[in-house]
C-alpha cells in the first residue's frame, strides 16, 4: 500500500510540472500576472511531492520490503541500515528519483533566492525546470518506476548491494555528483529565459553567476569524492580512469569553468553574451549526456547501470527536445545580442577567450575520445579501445596551455593592457617557476622526471603570479591588512580557487611519477621495504563484521626506523551473496600515503601483497577542496547583496511615494 | 548569411544525435576474431584422455573447435547441441577443455555425454590465448585444411547453429566444388 | 530473441565470475624480472593494454581469468627478450585493436589523433569572430567619439568666433 503511496506523490508531481512548465511561460509571454505568480508555489509542491515520494522509498528501503523491485534487487536484510538507505541510488531507477529529486530541489532553491528578479524571468526560468520535471518524471513513470512491485510471491530476501558500493564513498559521491550536475540546470533555465526574453544584459550576468559558481563548486566535490573513493576502494591507487562514465562529468565541469568566466566577462564589460548563452546550453547538455551513457548501455563501463535502448531511446528524445530546441532558440535569437564595448588584442577579454577555447576544446577532446570507438565501430565493424595513453596525451598540453594563460589573466587590464607591462611583471615570476621546478623535486624527492618537473614549474607560476598580482593590489595602501580588506570576496575566491589548480596540479605530477610499489609474498614475521620506509607483517586472524566475514592481517610499519603505527587489510567474504572483497589499509598523511592491498593466503601462513608508497596523493583532492571553496566564495560576494539593499531602498522610496501622493487631492 | 553561423551547433548537433542512436544498437561486447582466414595456431599437447595431440590428429574435412570448461554454466547449456551434432555425424565436434582440471573434465563428460571425437587439455590457456579465447563458451568453424572460418562467441543453440552455421557451411562447402 | 539476449547476458556474467572481476577485489602477481627497466616495462604493458574480456579495465587492473593469463605471457615474453613492439604485435594478432588503449595512428584514427588540434583551430577562429564583432563595437565607440571631438571644436570654433 506505502509504495503506491509513493507512486501516486511521483504522479501528483508530474501533473505539477506539466502546470509549471506551461502556465507560467505563456503567463509571461502574455504578461498575465496570475499565471507568472503560480511559478514558485507549484515549484514548492513539486518539491514537497518529490520529497514524499523519495521518503517512502527510503522507507520501504529501511523496512526491508521486498516486495519492491528495487529493493530485492538492491538491497539484503543483513545491510546495516546506512547502507540500506543508500542502496536506495544503487540501481537505475532509484538513482534516477534522486536525480530527479535534486532538480526539485534547485527549483525550490531558485524559487526562494529570486526575490531580486522580474517575474516575468523568474517565471520562465521555473517554467523550463518545470518541463525538465515533466520529462524526467514521464521518463520514470513510462521506463523505469522505482515503485514496481513483485507480485506474487516476493523474494524473502533481496539480492545485496553489490560489496564495492558497501562503502562510505558511496553514501556521498552519487547525491553530490547529482547535486551539481543537476544544479547546471539552472544556469540552462537562465539562459533560456534569457534568449525567450531577447534580453541579455549585465543584470542577467549577475543573477546567473552565483548559481553557476555554486553548482561548479559543488560538481568539483562531487567528482572529487568519486576520484577519491575509487582510488581506496579499487586497490591500486589509481584515481582517475578515463572511463566512458567518469568522462561526461569532467566534460560538463570544463565546460562549467569555461561558463563562470565568461559570465564574469559578460557582467563586466557586456560581451562575449551569445557565447555565454552556448556555454550554459552545452555544459547542460553535458550532464543530460552522461545520464544517457550511463543509463542506455552505449558504452562499456564498470559503472554503468544495465543496459536497456528502450530507456536510451527515451532519454535521447529528451535530449533532442531540450538541447536541440535550445539550440535552435539559440540560433534564432543570439545574434540579436550585441556586445557592448569593444577591446584589444592584449586585454584580459583576449586572456579569458584563450581560457575559454582551451576549457572548451579540451572537453570537446575528452567527448571525442569517449565516443569514438562507437564512432569507429558505426563506421568499419570492428571494436577499438581508448584509454588513459590517449586521453592524458590530449588532455595534458592543452592544461600546460591553459595555465600558462592562468598566470597572466588575472594580471591583465579589461579592454587593453600593454604587453610590456605584463612582460615586465611576470618575467622574474617565469624564472622563479622554472628554478623552482628544477630544484624541489630533486631537492624533496632526490629524483628527475621531465614531467613532474613540467607540473611543479606551473604550479608555482600560478603561485607566484597571483602573489604578485596580490602585492601589486595592495601596494598603494597604508598598510597590509588595510590593503586587504579592500579585496571583494569575488577576488580571494579568484585566487583560492586558482590555488587550488596549483595545489591539485602537485598532487597529480607527483604522485604520478613518483609513486612505487612492490609486490611480494611474505611470510608471518617477514618484512618488506619500500624507500625509507618498512613493513612488517604481523601475521593475519579471522574477524567479523556486520555482514561479512574476513582475514584481517596486521602490519608495522615504520619509517626510518621509527615507527609509524599499524595498518589492518582485509580480505573479506560477504555472506549475502559469498562475494570476496579486499579492503586495502591506508596510512594516509599530507606529503604521502602508504598503503597495503591483500592478495591471497598461501601456505604457512603466507600472504601475497602490494605495498604502496604514493607521495602528495591527497594534494590532488585538497586542490579540489580549494576550488570548491573559491567559487562559493566567489558566489557569496555582497556584490550580490548590495543589490537587494539597493532594491529595498528603492521600495522604501517608491513606498513614500505613493503615501506623499495620496495626500495630494486627487486630481481628475 | 552572417546568421547561418549561428545555426552550426545544431547541426552539429543533429549529427551527433544520429550518432547516438545508431550507437544503442551496436554490440559493443563481441571481438571479432583476428584468425579469421588464418590457419590454427599449431600446437602440442595431450588430450583429456591421456594421449599426446597436435594439428595432425585435428579432421581432414569442415569441423567444429568448441571451447568449453566443466565450470562453464552456458556450456552447459550449448551441450545438447553438440550432443545432437555429434549423434547425427552431422559434423565433427573436437572439444578444447581450456583452463580445467583433468578429473573435472572427465566427470563432466561422464555425467552429460561426450559429444567431441577428443578434447585437447589446454590446461594453462596458452591455445586459447593464441586463438585469442576471451571465455568459454566459444565455437570455431575450421575448414578442412585447418584454416578457421568463423568464429561465435556464447552459447551456440540450434538458433544460432541454423542462423549462424548452416550458411557458412554452405558457402565453404561451394568453395571447395 | 529475448531469451537469446538473456543467454548473452549469462555467460557474460559468469566469466565475470570466473574472473572475478569484481572492482573491489585488488590482484598480486609476484613475478621476477632481472631489472628495474624490465619491471618497469611490465608495468607500462599491462597498464596499457586491456583486458578482453573484463568492463573496461586493463590488465594490471584485472583479476583471473584471461588477464592472468596474458600478464604472465607478458612476463614470459620479457624475460625472453622480445621487445615491446614484439609483445604489442603478439597481442594484437590474437586480440586486434580492442586490446590497446592506446589506439594506433591509421587512416581511421586519423579524426582521433588530430582531432583536438583541428578543434583548437576551429576555436581560435571562433575567437577571432568574438574579437572581430566587439573590435567592431569599439571602433564605432572611438569613431563617435572623434565625431564627437570634431563638434566640440566646431562649437568652440564658433564661440571664439
Amino acid at each position: 500500500m506505502i509504495p503506491e503511496l509513493g507512486q501516486f506523490s511521483l504522479i501528483l508531481a508530474f501533473c505539477l510540472s506539466i502546470l509549471l512548465g506551461t502556465l507560467p511561460i505563456i503567463g509571461a509571454a502574455r504578461s498575465n500576472m496570475v499565471w507568472m505568480n503560480l511559478a514558485r508555489p507549484l515549484a514548492a509542491g513539486i518539491f514537497v511531492f518529490l520529497s514524499i515520494s523519495i521518503g517512502i522509498l527510503a522507507y520501504a528501503f529501511a523496512t526491508d520490503d521486498f516486495s519492491v523491485q528495487i529493493v530485492a534487487a538492491q538491497s539484503n536484510s543483513l545491510l546495516p541500515m546506512h547502507y540500506k538507505l543508500t542502496a536506495l541510488w544503487g540501481g537505475h531507477e532509484g538513482s534516477f528519483l534522486l536525480w530527479t529529486f535534486m532538480l526539485s530541489g534547485w527549483m525550490l532553491a531558485v524559487s526562494v533566492f529570486s526575490k531580486s528578479m522580474p517575474i516575468e524571468f523568474v517565471a520562465r526560468v521555473l517554467g523550463v525546470l518545470g518541463l525538465l520535471c515533466v520529462a524526467y518524471i514521464l521518463f520514470m513513470l513510462a521506463t523505469s518506476n522505482p515503485f514496481m512491485r513483485i507480485v506474487p510471491l516476493p523474494p524473502g530476501d533481496g539480492s545485496d548491494l553489490n560489496t564495492a558500493l558497501q562503502d562510505f564513498g558511496f553514501i556521498v559521491h552519487p547525491p553530490t555528483l547529482y547535486m551539481g550536475y543537476v544544479g547546471f540546470s539552472v544556469v540552462f533555465a537562465f539562459a533560456i529565459a534569457a534568449l525567450l526574453s531577447g534580453r541579455l544584459d549585465a543584470a542577467w550576468a549577475r543573477w546567473s553567476r552565483p548559481w553557476a559558481n555554486i553548482s561548479w563548486a559543488i560538481l568539483t566535490i562531487g567528482i572529487a569524492l568519486g576520484s577519491w573513493w575509487a582510488y581506496y576502494e579499487l586497490g591500486w591507487g589509481g584515481w582517475w580512469a578515463w572511463d566512458p562514465v567518469e568522462n561526461p562529468p569532467l566534460i560538463t565541469w570544463l565546460l562549467g569553468t569555461a561558463l563562470i568566466h565568461s559570465l564574469a566577462v559578460t557582467e563586466k564589460r557586456g560581451v562575449f553574451k551569445s557565447w555565454t548563452v552556448l556555454l550554459a546550453i552545452l555544459a547542460f547538455s553535458g550532464s543530460l549526456l552522461g545520464t544517457f551513457i550511463t543509463r542506455s548501455g552505449l558504452l562499456t563501463s564498470v559503472h554503468a547501470f544495465a543496459s536497456d535502448p528502450t530507456r536510451g531511446v527515451f532519454i535521447l528524445a529528451i535530449l533532442v527536445i531540450a538541447v536541440g530546441g535550445a539550440l535552435l532558440l539559440y540560433a534564432i535569437r543570439a545574434p540579436h545580442m550585441k556586445s557592448e564595448f569593444g577591446f584589444g588584442l592584449v586585454s584580459r577579454e583576449i586572456f579569458l577567450l584563450a581560457n575559454n577555447v582551451l576549457l572548451v576544446v579540451s572537453a570537446a577532446s575528452i567527448f571525442l575520445g569517449t565516443m569514438f570507438p562507437m564512432i569507429y565501430q558505426a563506421l568499419t565493424d570492428d571494436l577499438i579501445s581508448i584509454g588513459p595513453p590517449y586521453f592524458n596525451a590530449i588532455f595534458g598540453p592543452l592544461m600546460v596551455l591553459l595555465i600558462l594563460v592562468l598566470g597572466v589573466g588575472p594580471m591583465s587590464r579589461w579592454k587593453r593592457t600593454s604587453t610590456s607591462y605584463l612582460v615586465q611583471q611576470l618575467a622574474k615570476v617565469a624564472a622563479a617557476s622554472i628554478a623552482i621546478g628544477v630544484v624541489l623535486p630533486l631537492l624533496v624527492l632526490f629524483e628527475i622526471s621531465f614531467a613532474a618537473i613540467i607540473c611543479v614549474v606551473l604550479a608555482s607560476w600560478i603561485v607566484l603570479s597571483m602573489a604578485k598580482d596580490l602585492r601589486n593590489k595592495i601596494a598603494n595602501k597604508e598598510t597590509v591588512s588595510k590593503g586587504l580588506r579592500t579585496l571583494s570576496l569575488s577576488y580571494y575566491g579568484m585566487q583560492i580557487a586558482h590555488i587550488g589548480v596549483a595545489v591539485m596540479l602537485i598532487g597529480v605530477g607527483l604522485t604520478s611519477y613518483f609513486s612505487t610499489e612492490r609486490s611480494v609474498l611474505l611470510a608471518p614475521g617477514a618484512t618488506v621495504t619500500l624507500g625509507s620506509y618498512a613493513f612488517r607483517f604481523d601475521g593475519s586472524e579471522a574477524t567479523q563484521g556486520p555482514n561479512y566475514i574476513a582475514d584481517q592481517a596486521t602490519f608495522s610499519i615504520s619509517k626510518d626506523g621509527n615507527s609509524l603505527g599499524e595498518l589492518y587489510p582485509e580480505r573479506r567474504i560477504y555472506l549475502a551473496t559469498g562475494t570476496p572483497s579486499t579492503e586495502m589499509a591506508i596510512d594516509a598523511g599530507f606529503l604521502r600515503d602508504l598503503f597495503i592491498t591483500l592478495g591471497e593466503e598461501k601456505e604457512d601462513g603466507a600472504w601475497t601483497m602490494t605495498v604502496y608508497v604514493k607521495p602528495f596523493v591527497r594534494w590532488i583532492w585538497l586542490g579540489a577542496i580549494f576550488m570548491a571553496t573559491g567559487g562559493t566564495l566567489a558566489a557569496t560576494d555582497k556584490r550580490y547583496r548590495r543589490l537587494r539593499q539597493r532594491k529595498f531602498a528603492r521600495d522604501i522610496a517608491a513606498k513614500e511615494k505613493i503615501e506623499s501622493d495620496s495626500l495630494q487631492p486627487a486630481s481628475s | 548569411m552572417d546568421k547561418l553561423k549561428y545555426f552550426v551547433p545544431s547541426f552539429v548537433f543533429v549529427a551527433l544525435v544520429i550518432l547516438l542512436w545508431r550507437g544503442l544498437y551496436l554490440d559493443t561486447r563481441t571481438l571479432p576474431s583476428m584468425l579469421i582466414d588464418k590457419p590454427l595456431p599449431t600446437f602440442t599437447l595431450a588430450k583429456v584422455g591421456g594421449e599426446p595431440v597436435s594439428n595432425s590428429d585435428l579432421p581432414d574435412e569442415i569441423f567444429l573447435l568448441n571451447v568449453w570448461g566443466s565450470y562453464c554454466l552456458p556450456c552447459l547449456i550449448e551441450h545438447p547441441t553438440f550432443m545432437r551434432l555429434s549423434e547425427e555425424g552431422e559434423i565433427p565436434v573436437v572439444g578444447i577443455n581450456y583452463k580445467d582440471r583433468n578429473e573435472l573434465a572427465k566427470d563432466w563428460l561422464d555425467t552429460n555425454g561426450n559429444p567431441f571425437s577428443f578434447s585437447i587439455e589446454d590446461l594453462d590457456g596458452r591455445f586459447g590465448i593464441d586463438l585469442g579465447v576471451y571465455g568459454a563458451p566459444e565455437t570455431y568453424l575450421v575448414d578442412a585444411e585447418g584454416v578457421i572460418r568463423y568464429r561465435h562467441v556464447s552459447v551456440l543453440d540450434e538458433t544460432v547453429w541454423n542462423q549462424e552455421f548452416l550458411p557458412a557451411i554452405a558457402e565453404l562447402e561451394a568453395e571447395t566444388n | 530473441m529475448k531469451a537469446f539476449r538473456y543467454l548473452n547476458y549469462i555467460s557474460f556474467s559468469l566469466l565475470f565470475i570466473l574472473g572475478a572481476a569484481s572492482g573491489s577485489i585488488a590482484q598480486v602477481d609476484t613475478f621476477a624480472f632481472d631489472n628495474d627497466v624490465q619491471q618497469q616495462r611490465f608495468r607500462t604493458l599491462s597498464d596499457e593494454l586491456r583486458c578482453p574480456m573484463c568492463q573496461n579495465t586493463n590488465l594490471s587492473g584485472s583479476t583471473g581469468g584471461v588477464a592472468e593469463d596474458l600478464r604472465r605471457e607478458i612476463h614470459r615474453m620479457i624475460l625472453e627478450g622480445m621487445s615491446d613492439r614484439d609483445i604489442e604485435r603478439f597481442m594484437f594478432e590474437r586480440y586486434g585493436d580492442f586490446i590497446f588503449y592506446r589506439p594506433r595512428l591509421t587512416a581511421q584514427t586519423l579524426l582521433l589523433w588530430f582531432g583536438p588540434l583541428f578543434f583548437l583551430l576551429i576555436g581560435g577562429f571562433v575567437a577571432r569572430g568574438i574579437f572581430k564583432r566587439a573590435k567592431e563595437v569599439g571602433d564605432i565607440e572611438s569613431k563617435l567619439n572623434e565625431e564627437q571631438k570634431a563638434r566640440l571644436n566646431e562649437l568652440i570654433g564658433e564661440k571664439q568666433g
